[in-house]
């Protein structure tokens, strides 16, 4: 049984990452609505901004962040079987992120920070917007600090020996995260926060977006981490097998964290204040990250066709009749796949340099990272959340079949949301626009794309409150018998890990290696604009 | 650290030795060599387009004082839109500020390599004539320059797809393609004595 502290830490954390999302999702929904155009009524630019930048913050940063943490918890403590370190400080990190998070709330839902969840000077915001932003920042650094302390105090007690796979990636997450925030904190502190407080009189926006574009992408992988860790640690158990290579897991996770931080520039493409040299330097990193997930896909489906076969399953493809789709961590994982195959050809587009000019800032966008991230990480957290709640609660789930369908209706809303959002984007529509009024034909052919989309937010929306009832359900349940005590469950390899060189089993070189590839991606870029005659913006109103 | 060569290739060769040590099984080499063969690929053909066809985003890092743009020269309001010179390059130079892109019409021939020099008079903006290349963020302080052809004549939105504001789905002009033959080169031009 988990411990009481860890419980209660984790499920604050976790419920704070589930309110925000399911206020969010009510948001997301009147969106799609609003922008369709077929509800005069709801025409609003001002409503419509407030609530996409509120959308947008709370599913990118709190959602993720407040998951992130209380997963963190729980992980570090059941695979190193050591309380959390330090209880105080972890408490103070979450009230530190949880007062972040309601200053920045306040402008947000009050229409003072319509600056969208980016906030690209020299518009700005209302201080309390960038504060709240950075407290809840600071909070997660807090985590950080503790996951590390964890980690190295266990490898000093356990002299050898390979630190738990699990831990191994949530302390790389930490790590990656600390150099990933960097890039918008020095962006926060020394531009944006003195800027709205008047405090400064311009800011150089070229500057702004190559510090934003250094934590922009890395933090795709903060998110996305907890995911990869459960396709490798929960899953292979969950489908009855064995994980394929726990090695092979350790390197994905380092190449992930090692080349998602020098690859930031593939957001300034289309950019006039980098030069081109440097935007392929990151462009070509940036397939260099591909391989990793490469590798991940390869290693998830050789456990599942592992697990496949020993319950039976023949054939090519018999061993995929036999695994256990009732289970909603091997469901979630099969959805998650699938659209992580159709996001990822997405981002082959994406990423290709000059193709990227056709549907850059287009609809295409935001249909891509809902159907990755909304979609394959966040069906992950779904999964997790399944996993845990019995684990911290000590309650049977409320219902697994009415879990099963919410997974299956979230991959099927994302099919239908995401599908004419790219389209619409082939079709020229831009991002971030809250109704159509450009005086054009072209934008007859997108109404049938707008209404689709009105469909498909209202499935996520439905399964998005299955999912909250039936983690309530749950905790709330007077009567249920405590099933649970049973411990959790983290897969075992087919080989046992022999011999782990050091570099497999601790962050120092890795840390070492991103200083020195961080210096040089983003040492010359930085520097550039110290070194020529730039000219200062100040700040704008929306 | 070590600082002599001989001992960081030590370091190296047991790192190596290390690394060989690990259990690794052959199907996942396999699929890591065919992995590494596709990024491998991509990475290719983005460099060579790079370097041999030029195929590169826009990308001159040139800076202009937005705040000013009436005081300078080349985007003073007289000396926007379509200009050819004496070598017959077309250049068009576009000024972009909520909510529209100045001049709000213009005429450009099909089939030629036009190049466009984009600035903010206020905030971030974007543009992109959709279903074309001709895609660039405006950043204040910079000057976005974009070099593209337009194979078809038609007429054709410009529009803004970065948030500007509140105003900012109302931000678009129009740029009407014409056939080569068709197009005449615009009176200020230097080509036609003026300036
Ligand atoms: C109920 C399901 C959802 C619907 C209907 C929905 C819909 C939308 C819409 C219409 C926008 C505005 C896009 C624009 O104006 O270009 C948006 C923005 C956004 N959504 Fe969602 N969304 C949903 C769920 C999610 C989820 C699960 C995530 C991620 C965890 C997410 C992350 C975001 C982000 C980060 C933005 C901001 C994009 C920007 O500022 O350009 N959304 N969403
Ligand atoms: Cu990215
Ligand atoms: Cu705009």
């Amino acid at each position: 049984m988990i411990d009481a502290t860890t419980r209660k830490l984790a499920l604050s954390h976790l419920w704070v990452a589930f309110a925000a999302f399911i206020v969010a999702c009510f948001m997301g929904e009147y969106q799609v609505l609003e922008r369709s155009g077929f509800f005069p009524v709801l025409d609003s630019a001002p409503v419509y901004f407030a609530s996409v930048s509120t959308h947008g913050v709370l599913m990118a940063f709190v959602l993720t962040t407040f998951f992130i943490m209380g997963f963190g918890y729980t992980i570090a403590t059941t695979s190193l079987k050591q309380p959390v370190w330090n209880k105080p400080l972890a408490w103070g990190g979450f009230w530190l992120a949880l007062v972040g998070v309601v200053l920045a709330a306040i402008p947000l839902l009050t229409g003072k920070a319509s600056v969208l969840y980016t906030f690209y000077p020299p518009i700005v915001a209302h201080a309390a917007f960038y504060i709240g932003a950075t407290l809840l920042v600071v909070g997660s650094w807090v985590w950080c600090a503790i996951m590390l302390v964890m980690f190295s105090q266990w490898k000093t007690a356990n002299p050898g020996q390979a630190v738990p796979l699990p831990m191994f990636a949530t302390a790389a997450n930490a790590m990656l995260w600390l150099w990933t925030s960097a890039g918008v904190a020095l962006e926060v502190l020394f531009q944006l926060i003195p800027l709205s407080l008047g405090w400064i009189d311009t800011v150089d926006p070229g500057l702004a977006r190559t510090l934003f574009a250094w934590t922009l992408h890395p933090i795709v992988y903060f998110w996305l981490i907890p995911a990869y860790t459960a396709f490798y640690v929960f899953v292979p158990k969950q489908a009855g097998g064995y994980l394929f290579s726990d090695e092979m897991a350790r390197i994905a996770f380092i190449v992930l964290a090692v080349f998602a931080l020098p690859i930031g520039f593939h957001h300034l493409y289309m950019d006039p204040e980098q030069a081109s040299g440097w935007k392929l330097l990151h462009g070509i990193g940036t397939f260099v990250v591909a391989l990793p997930t490469l590798v991940t896909g390869f290693t998830v489906i050789a456990s599942l066709e592992i697990a496949g076969r020993l319950r039976g399953g023949k054939g090519l493809f018999g061993w995929i009749l036999t695994l256990p789709w009732t289970n909603t961590m091997v469901l979630s994982v099969i959805l998650a796949l699938l659209m992580l195959i159709f996001g990822g050809f997405g981002g082959i587009v994406n990423a290709s340099y000059a193709m990227n000019a056709m549907i850059h800032n287009t609809a295409w966008v935001p249909g891509h990272f809902h159907l990755i991230f909304g979609g394959t990480t966040i069906i992950m957290y779904f999964a997790i959340a399944y996993y845990l709640w019995p684990l911290l609660t000590g309650k049977a789930l409320f219902s697994n079949i009415m879990a099963v369908t919410q997974l299956w209706l979230w991959f099927i809303g994302m099919a239908i949301l995401t599908t004419p959002w790219h389209v619409l984007g082939l079709l020229g529509q831009p991002r971030r626009i809250s109704s159509v009024v450009y005086n054009n034909l072209l934008t007859l052919a997108w109404k049938p794309y707008e209404f689709m989309m009105i469909f498909g937010g209202l499935i996520l929306l439905g399964s998005a409150c299955l999912f909250i009832y039936n983690l309530v359900k749950t905790q709330l349940n007077p009567t249920s018998e405590t099933v649970v005590a049973e411990e959790i469950e983290f897969a075992e390899p087919i080989h046992a890990v022999t011999t782990l060189p050091e570099y497999l089993n601790g962050l120092r070189l890795w840390n070492k290696v991103i200083a020195v590839l961080m210096a040089v991606s983003f040492g010359y870029p930085i520097l550039q604009f110290f070194f020529m005659k730039t000219f200062g913006s100040s700040a704008w109103g929306y | 650290m070590q600082t002599e060569p001989s001992k960081s290739a030590n370091l190296i060769q047991s790192l190596c030795a290390q690394f060989n040590a690990i259990h690794i099984d052959h199907l996942e080499k396999r699929w890591i060599t065919i992995s590494l063969m596709v990024v491998g690929l991509l990475v290719g053909i983005i460099t060579l387009d790079a370097f041999f066809h030029g195929v590169n985003p826009p990308s001159k890092v040139e800076t202009i004082d937005s705040a000013s743009l009436h005081l300078s020269k080349e985007f003073a309001e007289d000396n926007l839109g379509v200009q050819v010179d004496g070598k017959g390059a077309v250049t068009i130079r576009m000024v972009a500020g909520r909510y529209s892109f100045f001049p709000k019409h213009i005429d450009v021939p099909a089939e030629t390599p036009l190049t466009f020099r984009w600035v903010s008079m206020d905030v971030l903006h974007g543009v992109h004539i959709p279903m074309t290349n001709m895609s660039t963020m405006i950043v204040p302080g910079y000057v976005a320059q974009v070099s593209t052809t337009f194979p078809k004549p038609g007429e054709y939105p410009l529009l803004c797809n970065e948030y500007c504001g509140l105003g900012h789905n109302h931000m678009w002009s129009n740029i009407s393609v014409i056939a080569k033959e068709d197009w005449k080169a615009p009176v200020k031009s230097p080509a036609n004595g003026e300036q």
